[in-house]
């Protein structure tokens, strides 16, 4: 039984004319001390699917076993960084992390509180910042303190959605160091939407590729092969990078519409494609998950360059 | 920052200059008529006038006397209808003091349910948006009737029109607190307690003192008319006395002090309100 265990979900809401399915029969399985990423066009139900997990949403129907419980609602067990950090405002840093962690061990006294805050906020490198209000920090630092936050209360998964889709490019990187290099300290389990392929090149042990909505569903699973020791300075002299890249990008760009109308993917169990290792082929299911055109699930296709 | 303090000197030149040309044309506006002095004398005299004695708006001069005279001892009392101005404006501030008190227990714990509560705001929407545009000196025959103390009955008019912009604020504060600290509210598992207290009344608090503040300047509006319909104490019994004795320099001198205190009130509230403003 893995870590987290995802099935047959389905989210639809209520519209004029009959229902509409956002997405249908999810299913998916996360590990303890994995990273997974989530991929896929807007209005696909990224965000639903993460705020599920969190507790914060209810499906329409099927299940989500976190650690062998079902999830059935907000919990402490489970850290959520927000896409808009959600800080409260009034509170300095120091004090926005105190709350989460109050909230954790009611029992805790004053002191403890704070060496314990004072631990993730030096962590996600905001030592110094502790009295100032969000207000006073740039969008990088405000996203940190939601991490740091996020960590603090030591969940047993931490939920990220795109937490840096706000940020400029190079606070991006800064950040998403510091993510991997806490990631890989604390062995954390991680479930995270992204709009950035490099990003969840970098991050992500396995990637999730979600067809575009409506009727949504996880159209394959890349198995990221790139050595776990990656940076986001040598990973792309890494061979395997492109072939990664161009596979994710190929499948954003064109071959994540093809899904919901063919309906040729096997949602019950993704397909697992491994693009990075040279020339690999994945195990075709029976029937195909592709189009019949095999060049698009090996490694040698070039894509165009692309706009993301 | 130099910058800063020289414009704040200039400004505060400006009002300097337009209070002496107001007081100046004021002055000139009320010079004693000379010409009419010499021929009256007597019959101003039969009139049980003195010649000292000038009739009419009173001068600057006059008003200057009345507040050295007024300041210099305001808490005497010399019987029902003569008492310090210190004593009428306690009186006055004493019952908006009580009378605000009374309607932040109510609208503050009301307007937080409103707020949380669609059922509940559309419940209450029709009988608040009846109640709200009643003068609340309509409300004084019942309150005088049903309580019988012309003093309380001040209080509840003060009461009753402090309540509604600060249950409407509150209620508006409650409702549009960000989506994002709920949910950061709901996954720490906040308790209900810790989540009204740490997170909605923070966020809302600048709602609800602005609420406060409209509030505070319409009782101050209110108390005025309120004692002058009930008399006994307060500013504006003493503004509605001083006009039975014919002396316009009291009332002028009154008016000036229900424009200070107002004034005072409304900066009292409005640092209040800085305290628990934030930026998002």
């Amino acid at each position: 039984m893995p870590f987290l265990q995802v099935q047959e979900l389905k989210k639809a809401f209520p519209a004029t004319g009959g229902a509409v399915t956002v997405f249908d029969n999810i299913n998916f399985s996360i590990e303890r001390g994995e990273f997974v990423c989530i991929i896929g066009h807007s209005g696909c139900g990224k965000t639903t699917i993460l705020n599920v997990l969190a507790g914060l949403d209810m499906a329409t129907s099927g299940v989500a076993v976190m650690d062998g419980r079902e999830i059935a609602g907000p919990s402490l067990e489970r850290g959520v960084v927000f896409q808009g950090h959600a800080l409260m405002p009034w509170l300095s840093v120091m004090k926005n992390i105190a709350f989460a962690v109050k909230s954790r061990w009611p029992d805790w006294d004053r002191d403890r509180i704070k060496t314990h805050c004072q631990r993730f906020i030096d962590l996600v490198g905001l030592t110094g910042a502790e009295a100032k209000k969000p207000s006073e920090l740039s969008g990088g630092m405000k996203q940190r303190v939601g991490i740091a936050r996020a960590f603090a209360i030591e969940p047993k998964m931490l939920l990220l959605d795109e937490p840096f889709g706000a940020l400029d490019a190079l606070t991006r990187g800064t950040i998403q160091d510091e993510l991997l290099r806490i990631v890989q300290a604390t062995h954390q389990t991680v479930f995270m939407i992204t709009h950035d392929v490099d990003e969840a090149i970098l991050l992500a042990d396995k990637i999730l590729l979600m067809s575009n909505g409506p009727n949504a569903l996880i159209a394959e699973i890349v198995d990221n092969t790139l050595p776990r020791n990656r940076t986001r300075h040598d990973m792309h002299h890494d061979p395997q990078y492109y072939r990664v890249r161009n596979y994710l990008v190929d499948f954003l760009v064109t071959r994540s519409k093809l899904f919901q109308s063919g309906g040729t993917a096997n949602p019950a169990q993704p397909l697992v494609v491994r693009p990075g290792l040279d020339g690999a082929l994945p195990a075709l299911p029976p029937g195909g998950a592709n189009q019949g055109d095999p060049q698009h699930l090996t490694a040698n296709h070039q894509s165009p360059s692309h706009n993301n | 920052m130099s910058t800063r303090a020289r414009d704040l000197l200039r400004s505060a030149l400006l009002s300097s200059l337009l209070l002496l040309v107001l007081i100046g044309i004021w002055h000139i506006a009320t010079l004693p008529k000379v010409q009419a002095q010499g021929a009256d004398d007597e019959y101003a005299k039969l009139m049980g006038k003195g010649a000292s004695k000038s009739a009419g708006f009173p001068t600057p001069a006059q008003l200057g006397g009345a507040i050295i005279k007024h300041v210099s001892d305001p808490f005497y009392d010399k019987g029902p209808n003569d008492k310090g101005i210190g004593i009428q404006l306690g009186h006055s501030l004493g019952r908006v003091g009580l009378g605000f008190l009374l309607a932040i227990l109510l609208a503050v714990p009301l307007g937080f349910l409103i707020g949380m509560s669609p059922l509940i705001y559309r419940a209450l929407d029709p009988f608040i948006q009846v109640l709200k545009p009643i003068s609340p000196l309509a409300w004084m025959p019942i309150a005088l009737y049903t309580i019988k103390d012309s003093s309380i009955s001040g209080i509840f008019v003060i009461f009753i029109c402090s309540v509604w912009p600060m249950l409407i604020n509150t209620a508006y504060g409650v409702a549009s607190v960000r989506r994002e600290w709920l949910n950061v509210a709901r996954t720490l598992e906040v308790t209900p307690v810790r989540k009204a207290f740490q997170v909605i009344l923070p966020a809302a608090a600048p709602t609800i003192l602005t609420g406060m503040r409209i509030s505070m300047g319409i009782a101050w509006l209110v108390i005025v008319a309120a004692e002058m319909l009930v008399g006994g104490t307060g500013i504006g019994y003493f503004v509605w006395n001083e006009w039975n004795n014919l002396n316009l320099t009291n009332v002028v001198f009154a008016i000036l002090v229900i424009g200070v205190v107002g004034m005072i009130l409304d900066i009292i509230i409005g640092r209040l309100q800085r305290l628990v403003t934030y930026v998002e």
